[in-house]
């Protein structure tokens, strides 16, 4: 090799940490240059959360040493990281939505003028910092709120900028982005490379760690399995670094003609202040899967069903009787369960051990009366057939990885014996090994019997699950494509360029 | 695993009772440095006797807070029952247990207007058992013209005041013991029924609660149905003990919001024991003890609870950042 590679931005070397006993992170070693776009992939608990953290100062490292720009540094505190130059964008948006954009970026170090703030100050330098990524066009003084969560994740950045960022922590940035707004953040990156910057991205998106990353850390149990050149890299090779397995069959077969029942749920003409028209079959055996745009009407079906948001018009059947769907707890008593897409809000309760939460609708809707000890044995059988990974039935399931998390929640559902299955996102934020595990629940499900309808925003999950699809557009179901469907397909009917007129 | 089952109480783990054990034995050691006997059978029973309203308040504010929400009005209640109590009876032996039904349904009733308002309505319970705090002070003023009428009979007094005479070693059981033991005990059932369990799901994460089937309106409602039975026990061992009076009840709410704060129950509800709530009272009463006896005047008891509760609900948060 001629000449030196650039000293690294960030180094870390043999970090470890443990909570309550659990090793997270085992001499973990990565380096990051300036201008690297570096990911980091891994199972979720595989310890990818944990060691963002670390380096952003959220937690202490038990052992290794933290060295950024040549130094070796202890971060505190995130505030402390962040005056070092190390930026974090989080999965969740952390802005404020009552704010102007030049008001968040500058929130807690706010340029001052005799004391007081600097308004023309703060929306200039702004609109430099703006301009500097190529986002010119955002106007500063606009309300956050206003805003698309693409609009927001550049403010997120922006705001990392302006305390002279030099290393930007990225955690699953495109989790919440339409697939055109993740261009954008695509362009945006590289811009950021362009300046120097280092970027840790963490993503489940095996796609994009391909398009963006010039290398790849792979956490497994909490070690650093490999860390490869992304240009001498396969998926294939990714995946079982990851894993340990094949991708080859990444998706269970779809239901058999005679593998499909009688129909279990009927909507007809069901509507609420965000869906019209709906015109519904669900047949035993089957994965019905819905996709569309956010804000479609893809997650409102569904809640609709479970009567969480319920239909205000329309009539319902489940298996051939009607019924009035007017609270989550009418839905469970008809047989429905509904797993949401947004797990830490609705699906959990944080603070509550695993066989608390697994055993939470069992214990409040006591389908058929079965006794208590009875109950607690099937949850146990079903937690195991889950294959759920925890230290026991004690642990606090805030412990857990989402994906782990994700399979309490389908435990406690299990355990009710549903006929009718409503997924919304149920590999949101999952990784790789647990989310096959999921599609094989679901789709083992469908084949005992149940109908099974499944919100999903990525492509390649809704055409690998579906026996069929209907796609959402504007509160209406725009359109319907049997199994064998293409992407494109499916993004035609979700923006209207087709179906239109069949309506 | 099995084996260490029981050794799991002491662990410190999060929520764990460890921290107010630790507190309590501190307590219980200064103060048997300054009095020695204080942990003889007579002096201890009587101790527990004379607490036993307070903790049993605290185990009904468990689950109130344990839902999420607060109950305010407790202490007035205490004293509306004790004023009721005495109207009613007005000295006559054979009135004492109707009058105690009819307390325990009013207790019931209370707690179930707390509820439903608080529930149904949506107001926030701060508010609504403030102003049933107030609603009760006034209604009892407004009845007994301002000044307690009538007197309870002895009879009455009787569970408040007596107990089990010559007990082999203990002396004395008072009443009192044996009504928060069986109180307790029903509490403890109550925490691990599928009912303390739904409830706590509700104080943790409502939605989630109401997405799994749950009626998070009723659970709520009966959390304060509990709280309005555990102030009514509470009114009947403090009418016998200490006699009628409007100040009866007075400052009893925050005694046992403080003692459930200090027992490990999380203001906004999720997490804490009903065990950790009642040891947390008995802490605070340790503590009273323990002042008297070091001279502290009685005046400080107020800022000394109020203390508690800020600093309780700081450790809470140092220990739990995630909230």
């Amino acid at each position: 090799m001629s000449g030196l590679p650039p000293s690294p931005l960030l180094a870390l070397r043999g970090i470890g940490k443990s909570f309550l006993g659990v090793r997270v992170l085992d001499g973990v070693d990565l380096q990051v240059r300036p201008g690297d776009v570096h990911a980091v992939v891994g199972e979720n608990g595989a310890g990818k959360s944990t060691l963002m953290k670390v380096v952003s100062g959220v937690y202490q490292p038990d052992e290794g040493t933290v060295e950024f720009a040549g130094a070796p540094r202890t971060f505190r505190s995130p505030r402390e990281a962040q005056q070092a130059g190390i930026g974090i964008v989080y999965q969740e948006l952390t802005l404020l939505p009552e704010r102007t954009v030049a008001e968040n970026v500058w929130l807690g170090h706010e340029p001052l003028r005799r004391g007081l703030v600097d308004r023309r100050a703060m929306l200039s330098h702004t609109a430099g910092l703006l301009a500097s990524i190529g986002e010119g066009s955002l106007p500063p003084d606009t309300r956050v709120g206003r805003l698309g969560v693409a609009q927001q994740q550049v403010v997120e950045i922006v705001k990392a900028l302006a305390l002279d960022a030099r290393l930007l922590i990225m955690d699953e940035p495109t989790a919440a982005l339409a697939d055109h707004e993740v261009d954008q953040l695509y362009a945006l990156l590289r811009r950021l490379q362009e300046h120097g910057i280092g970027v840790l991205y963490v993503s489940h998106r095996l796609k994009e760690v391909f398009d963006l990353s010039g290398r790849i850390t792979v956490l497994k149990d909490g070690r650093a399995v490999a860390t490869l050149d992304t240009a001498d890299t396969s998926a294939d090779q990714l995946v079982r670094h990851m894993v340990g397995r094949e991708l080859s069959n990444y998706y269970p077969d779809p239901a058999k003609p005679q593998e499909l029942g009688p129909v279990r749920l009927t909507v007809r003409d069901g509507g609420n202040r965000k869906l019209r028209g709906i015109d519904l079959r669900l047949r035993a055996g089957e994965v019905l899967g819905v996709g569309g745009l956010q804000g479609s009407g893809r997650s409102a079906l569904a809640r609709a069903l479970f009567g969480a948001a319920p239909f205000s018009t329309g009539q319902v059947t489940v298996d051939g009787a009607p019924v009035r769907l007017r609270s989550p707890r009418a839905a469970i008593r008809a047989g429905i369960a509904y797993v949401s897409e947004d797990r830490k809000g609705e699906g959990i309760v944080a603070e509550q051990s695993v066989l608390d939460n697994a055993l939470l609708a069992g214990r409040a809707v006591r389908p058929g009366r079965v006794g208590r000890g009875a109950r607690t044995a099937r949850v146990r059988e079903l937690l195991a057939a889950v294959e759920l990974r925890a230290a026991g039935e004690d642990q606090e399931i805030r412990f857990l990885s989402g994906g782990n998390q994700q399979k309490v929640v389908l435990a406690r559902w299990l355990a009710l014996a549903p006929r009718i299955l409503l997924f919304d996102e149920p590999t949101r934020g999952i990784d790789v090994g647990a989310k096959s595990a999921i599609h094989d629940l679901v789709r083992r499900l469908a084949r005992d019997g149940a109908a099974v309808l499944m919100v999903s925003s990525e492509l390649p999950e809704l055409l690998g699950m579906s026996d069929r699809i209907i796609v959402m557009r504007d509160g209406r179901i725009a359109g319907e494509l049997p199994a064998g469907a293409t992407e494109e397909d499916v993004v035609a009917l979700a923006v209207g360029t087709v179906g239109e007129a069949a309506g | 695993m099995r084996i260490a089952r029981p050794l799991r109480l002491l662990k410190f783990r999060s929520g764990g009772l460890a921290p107010i054990i630790v507190i309590l034995a501190v307590l219980l050691v200064l103060l048997t440095a300054r009095q020695p006997d204080f942990l003889s059978p007579p002096s201890l029973m009587s101790f527990l006797g004379r607490s036993a309203p307070i903790i049993l308040l605290a185990a009904g504010q468990y689950f109130v807070i344990v839902s999420g929400e607060l109950d305010l009005s407790v202490g007035s209640l205490v004293t509306a029952q004790v004023v009721i109590a005495a109207r009613l009876i007005d000295g006559d032996p054979s009135a004492g247990w109707p009058v105690v039904v009819l307390l325990l349904a009013f207790g019931i009733a209370v707690g179930l207007v707390n509820g439903l308002v608080t529930s149904r309505l949506r107001v926030p319970s701060f508010i609504t058992t403030l102003g049933m705090f107030l609603i009760l002070v006034g209604a009892v003023y407004l009845w007994s013209d301002g000044a307690p009428k009538g007197g309870l009979s002895e009879e009455f007094r009787r569970l408040g005041r007596s107990g089990f005479e010559d007990v082999p070693a203990l002396g004395r059981i008072p009443y009192a013991l044996v009504i928060l033991l069986a109180a307790a005990s029903l509490a403890l059932v109550l925490t691990r029924s599928d009912f303390g369990r739904t409830l706590v799901a509700v104080g943790g994460n409502p939605r989630t609660a109401e997405l799994s089937g749950v009626r998070v309106w009723r659970a709520k409602t009966m959390a304060f149905v509990l709280s309005g039975v555990a102030a009514t026990l509470a009114a009947i061992l403090i009418g016998g003990y200490s006699g009628v009076s409007f100040q009866a009840g007075v400052g009893l709410e925050f005694g046992a919001i403080t003692a459930a704060v200090l027992g490990g129950v999380a203001l906004g509800g999720g997490r804490g024991s009903v065990v950790g709530a009642m040891l947390g009272a008995l802490t605070l009463e340790t503590l009273f003890t323990l002042m008297n006896f070091y001279g502290v005047s009685g005046a400080l008891k107020p800022t000394v609870q109020g203390a508690i509760i800020l600093f309780a609900v700081a450790a809470a948060s140092f220990r739990f950042p995630s909230r």
